[in-house]
């Protein structure tokens, strides 16, 4: 379809910016295996400290380009699927408050005044910058998603029996988890750390706000994920040549997902104090809950593989995986999203040991962490952004893309890279070596009395698989951006691929409408955190002042 | 609508995720396997002391500081119970020991509280592994299992 010059120059400032301060979050990747192997042991390079670096790997990666791909995303998708395109104030407003934001963060991260990580837990504290850009780059989004609803109801109004899309279905049950979650940590960061870091409030009570991070800070990891599951549901079936199996259970999936997705964060907190083990336990079996969506979709998405192969002629019990069109350049989004679900078969199942109650005692923050997480955050969830953002930016701009052979490696060589650093960080973390640490310079520094000769080969391997990641990564940008600088050869547009369903469906009203869900999803949420955030009230003994991370002693304010 | 491959498949996935969490269920009944248990907190925490309460249970309250524990060493005999409480006085710290399933957080205004076995000899790390400062690689502390003097 034809697309305004507005909304065609808004998605592209909205996949540009967060893959320009990718490279910053990339370089950053590889910096961390250089310093956790050992191999350097310093505590920054280029005036860029360590956990400054992280910071920015964390925020830009898991935060920034994930926040405004599922915006872009869902602009293009809401504009493809219900032909309206959305309001022109709105866009510009969210598209702004989202840059404006995430500069402020930014400047904040780079001028090393922010080094908390992406979770800044407190009393470590940041600038107020960092604190106000993120919360401003949240309400754009929420911008955006407000719109959309508007642009949905006006849709249903006219086409009350007509089944609603699916992937417009997923778009809006992602943005209810996305703006739900959100609000706790925008009560936070803006009621609770901001006058903090200010020093107009002495002290933040730190177990409640850890409590309101997680109950954001897993539904978040759905928020980046869901933007995927849209594609594999609704294109990866085209793609491959054939049907999607089962419309309904894409739908089934995504209501799931709407009612499970936060209910489920303190499972981040089993080592935390102040909150009972009947919470956590709770909370632990409700994240089993989660994991059936996902395992339905395996299957679907399995049985449209298998049935594209055999249109293609393939024959045989497994041989027909064969017959999938891997490496070819025009269909490169395949090999995107088949990758990054290839990845998903083992961050699933590493997150379902995490998500084990008392198991979790065992690798909890160790290395085994951003193990398992970067085979989902950095498995499906990356490679459909980076597919997803140059097939866009092909079409928005009509240009064609640069190096499609270096193209169409790219997610291989990164899926390779993700396999042998996760196998490295895995093995380390079940040897006790800590996540988010500068090895270097101690516990793998044969000069130090702390080093720990253990972790030597574990993170050796981190060390390749980082370096093939950040290779991959090398070779995208050259391909994204020298699409970007390329000749236009065709018009603008969007176009993407649509899959039909296989077997016939019908509309079944309770999975075309959201009331009920939102009910439920609002009581399971009640039920599960109001324990847990009175938990976190009641039982901590006092609270925090704010410490900078550099200085053992607490930041006191001049009145 | 749903065929019948689907259908199995769903109650496949259901009867697995039954399985784990029987597993779980198995692990805390019959393992003794838990996650820390939930204190009321006060001052007292805040010392950094071993107390023995007989001759083989004892009873360990860390303090977690910027950048280090106390008690930095803690000697112990072989064969001992061992409660451990951890807390923090500044931001938050991570309390893990090597090769033991102890995992806690040391959080200002909290505790947390588990309890393990030592029926090794050796020394066990204790390693911090929440990001808590510029100086968060350095802080470790060391359990000292050994047999009894005597």
């Amino acid at each position: 379809m034809q697309v305004s010059r507005f909304l065609r120059n808004t998605i592209l400032v909205e996949l540009f910016v967060p893959i320009l301060l990718l490279t910053v979050g990339i370089y950053h990747g590889l910096m961390q295996v250089i310093y956790r192997a050992g191999v350097i042991h310093q505590s920054s390079v280029a005036k860029l400290d360590y956990y400054q670096g992280l910071t920015l790997h964390g925020v830009i990666n898991a935060v920034v380009l994930t926040t405004f791909f599922a915006v872009a995303f869902g602009h293009a998708t809401i504009a493809f699927y219900l032909k309206k395109e959305p309001n022109k104030r709105a866009t510009a407003l969210s598209m702004w408050l989202m840059v404006i934001g995430t500069l402020l963060a930014a400047a904040a991260m780079l001028a090393g005044k922010a080094s908390v990580l992406y979770t800044f837990y407190p009393p470590l504290k940041a600038h107020p910058a960092f604190y106000i850009g993120t919360a401003m780059l949240i309400i754009g989004s929420w911008v955006a998603f407000f719109d959309w609803i508007t642009i949905y109801l006006n849709w249903k109004k006219e086409n009350r029996e007509t089944n609603t899309p699916l992937a417009v279905i997923g778009t809006l049950v992602n943005f209810t988890i996305w703006f739900v979650c959100t609000t706790a940590v925008a009560y936070e960061v803006l009621v609770l750390l901001v006058p903090w870091s200010l020093g107009l409030t002495p002290t933040v009570n730190v177990p409640l706000a850890r409590t309101l991070f997680w109950f954001f800070g897993h539904a978040l990891v759905y928020f980046w994920l869901l933007p995927s599951y849209i594609m594999f549901y609704t294109m990866l079936p085209k793609l491959a040549g054939g049907k999607l199996y089962s419309a309904t259970a894409g739908r089934i999936a995504f209501f799931l997902f709407l009612l499970l997705s936060i209910p489920i964060g303190v499972h981040h907190q089993f080592g935390d104090p102040s909150i009972g083990r009947g919470v956590k336990l709770s909370q632990s079996l409700l994240t089993f809950g989660v994991a059936l969506p996902s395992f339905i979709t395996a299957f679907t998405l399995a049985a449209s593989l298998e049935y594209a192969a055999r249109k293609r002629g393939a024959k045989g019990l497994y041989s027909w995986i064969w017959k999938l069109p891997f490496f070819r350049k025009d269909v490169f989004l395949f090999g995107y999203l088949i990758n990054g679900l290839i990845l998903f078969i083992f961050g699933g199942l590493t997150g379902l040991v995490l998500a084990s109650y008392s198991l979790n005692n065992v690798v909890h923050n160790t290395a085994f962490i951003p193990g398992h997480f970067h085979m989902t955050v950095a498995g499906p969830v990356f490679l459909a952004i980076l597919g997803m953002s140059i097939f866009l930016l092909q079409q928005l701009t009509g240009k064609k893309i640069f190096l499609p052979t270096i193209n169409t490696i790219v997610p291989y060589l990164w899926t390779v890279g993700v396999i042998i650093f996760s196998t490295g960080l895995m093995w380390g973390g079940l040897m006790g070596e800590p996540r988010r640490t500068n090895l270097g310079l101690t516990y793998l520094n044969p000069a130090s009395d702390q080093y720990h000769p253990y972790w030597v080969i574990s993170s050796m391997l981190g060390l390749a698989g980082g370096g093939i990641m950040f290779v991959a990564g090398f070779l995208y940008f050259i391909s994204f951006f020298g699409t970007l600088f390329g000749k236009r050869v065709a018009e603008p547009t969007i176009d993407l691929p649509v899959s039909e369903s296989l077997h016939e469906e019908k509309r079944i009203p309770i999975f075309d409408t959201f009331k009920p869900w939102l009910a439920i999803m609002a009581l399971i949420i009640f039920l599960s955190y109001l324990p847990a955030i009175s938990d976190a009230l009641n039982n901590t003994g006092k609270k925090a002042p704010p410490y900078l991370p550099t200085d053992p002693t607490p930041v006191f304010q001049k009145k | 609508m749903i065929d019948v491959f689907e259908r199995r498949v769903i109650i496949t996935a259901i009867l697995v995720m039954g399985l784990f969490i029987l597993a779980i269920f198995y692990a805390m009944g019959a393992r003794k396997a838990d996650v820390t248990e939930c204190l009321p907190y006060d001052k007292t925490y805040e010392t950094a002391r071993v107390e023995q309460l007989d001759k083989t249970t004892y009873q360990i309250y860390y303090v977690a500081r910027m950048w280090n524990f106390e008690p930095s060493v803690a000697y112990i005999p072989v064969g001992s119970e061992v409660d451990l409480f951890v807390t923090s006085n500044d931001v938050v710290h991570g309390f893990n020991v090597y090769n033991k399933n102890v995992n806690l957080m040391a959080v200002p205004g909290g505790v947390t509280k588990t309890t393990v076995r030592f029926d090794q000899p050796g020394v066990y790390k204790v390693v911090c592994h929440e990001y808590c400062g510029t100086g968060h690689q350095n802080m470790q502390a060391e359990i000292i299992v050994n047999y009894p003097k005597k």
